[in-house]
């Protein structure tokens, strides 16, 4: 039975140490300092906690003998809590000052930024604006923050509602997204990968169902991600396929979405432009398949109960024919 | 005893007070049948011959007595851009919305009708771009302008950085036709 428990605990210990969305498993520079200062907080309280353990365990098991029939004398008990108090605070001192120094690595990067990018917080999704000096090259990217590697990437945050807080535990610590104020911080992805966010402040109904991927690219994967991302959405071409885009710029879609390169352009919902190119739908609570989209259309409240896509109650021809459309802006 | 008594009173009318308060706040996220409450026909007119008025459809937005359904219609009116004509109630383009005038009709039916079919000289026609549950927290929203609707539903704050006074702050306006302008 100890044995049992032992394994699995050590398995737990085990896996807690790497894998996706972990602070312990950092993959920038930014975590990388988060992640010493922790590590070096938790020896440092191991060590003492041993100690103090063993003190413990001395008090307790130690042979008494007839120098304890008299009692110790205040002087010698006031000189040990003095040494034990003394100690501690030059811990803390010590503790205080590697917080402040890793603080200072978190602000500035390290080499010139390569891209800004707008983070933009909503109940209950994520926003992500590629600006440019020529606003057609604008690219707005829900849910998905595509990011090169190896260069440092300057994010401003803002809240479009209430309090968020953006959090990549692989590559940062929680920044928070305030109303009416802009949150500027750095990250950084050193190796290829997709990296998961969460929103890590409470925001209302779906806060737990506000997630995000990372996905760090090499530069030139990145810079073809982006272009294709300006680009204006793919006409259709079939029959269906235009039934579904003229479902969706008659009904009630075009009041929220912005297709670009159609009639579409209403901010308050996610961009579709290239909606079937990401990886997650409705913040990374259900996978981008063909069925996951259509009862999301159709009935997103049955998914993610009090966001705010209404229930769509279109006929079934319809549906299937904008799901259709929807599947073909890569 | 008597203690004990007046304890369990207390716990009764507690409780009665926490269920009373109840349907304030329901949130019906996957309720369709909202969707099937479309209005009936109204009266456009509020002129009619003899001297009784035609009768009142009484109709009323499912979201009346619901804070949440009034706090969503709020929203609503700023997402579907009900703002960029009416303001904040004040009017611009559009006739104001917080006072006690009320060209085609105050009740609940009426101000469905403008919204879906449209009116003359600009209001556009929202039909089927507005699912019919939003189009009722948007009424019950509209109604709450003027401070018809049940007085601790009403919203008491907005959620953006300019003053206004909120609706439940507001005195109640006492709702008159006008007819067309």
């Amino acid at each position: 039975m100890i044995t049992r428990v032992v394994l699995v605990v050590t398995a737990l210990l085990a896996a807690g140490c790497h894998g996706n969305q972990n602070v312990f498993n950092p993959a920038g520079p930014a975590a990388r300092e988060i992640a010493n200062v922790g590590w070096f907080m938790f020896a440092v309280c191991g060590v003492v906690y041993a100690l103090v353990l063993m003190a413990l365990a001395w008090a307790l098991l130690r042979r008494r003998d007839a120098s304890d029939a008299a009692p110790p004398t205040e002087r010698r008990l006031t000189q040990t809590v003095v040494a034990a108090v003394g100690v501690t605070v030059i811990i803390l001192l010590v503790f205080m000052v590697s917080a402040v120094v890793a603080g200072r690595g978190l602000t500035s990067p390290r080499g010139p930024g390569a891209i800004t990018v707008d983070v933009v917080g909503h109940q209950w999704w994520w926003e992500f604006q590629y600006r440019d000096v020529t606003p057609s090259d604008f690219a707005t990217s829900p849910n998905e923050l595509h990011i090169p590697v190896g260069v440092p990437i300057h994010l401003k945050a803002i809240s479009r509602d209430v309090n968020h807080s953006f959090w990549v535990p692989n590559l940062h610590g929680k920044r928070d997204l305030i109303p009416g104020q802009v949150t500027n911080f750095w990250i950084q992805a050193d190796a290829p990968g997709t990296y998961r966010g969460q929103c890590a402040e409470f925001c209302g109904h779906q806060h737990a169902n506000m997630a995000f991927v990372v996905v760090a690219e090499p530069m030139d994967k990145f810079q073809a991600w982006i272009q294709h991302q300006r680009q204006v959405a793919q006409e259709p071409r079939t029959d269906e396929e235009k039934r579904g885009q003229q479902v969706f710029l008659q009904t009630t879609c075009v009041m929220c979405h912005t297709i670009r390169g159609t009639s579409a352009a209403s901010r308050v919902g996610p961009e579709l432009t290239h909606v079937a190119s990401r990886l997650t739908l409705a913040a990374g609570a259900i996978p981008n398949t063909r069925g996951h989209l259509a009862g999301w259309v159709v009935n997103s409240q049955s998914v993610k109960p009090g966001n705010r896509m209404p229930p769509n109650p279109l006929a079934s021809d319809d549906a299937q024919a904008v799901v259709t459309y929807l599947r073909t802006l890569r | 005893m008597r203690g004990v008594l007046c304890w369990r009173a207390a716990m009764v009318l507690g409780i009665a007070a926490y269920v009373a308060a109840c349907e304030r706040e329901v949130r019906p996220f996957q309720t369709l049948p909202v969707a099937s409450a479309r209005s009936q026909h109204v009266t456009m007119s509020p002129l009619h011959p003899g001297d009784a008025p035609p009768p009142s459809t009484g109709q009323n937005s499912p979201f009346r007595e619901n804070a949440w359904g009034i706090s969503e219609g709020k929203r609503l009116y700023n997402y579907y851009n009900c703002v960029g004509c009416h303001s904040n109630g004040g009017g611009g383009m559009g006739p104001p919305l917080m006072d006690d005038r009320w060209i085609y009709g105050h009740e609940a039916a009426n101000i469905f009708q403008t919204i879906v079919e449209g009116r003359p000289n600009g209001m556009p026609s929202f039909r089927n771009k507005i699912p019919d549950q939003q189009v009722w927290m948007i009424v019950a929203y509209v109604q709450s302008m003027s401070g018809n609707a049940r007085y601790d539903a009403l919203p008491g704050r907005s959620d953006h950085m300019r003053y206004s006074t909120p609706e439940n702050a507001r005195r109640a306006q006492v709702p008159k036709q006008t007819g067309p302008r």
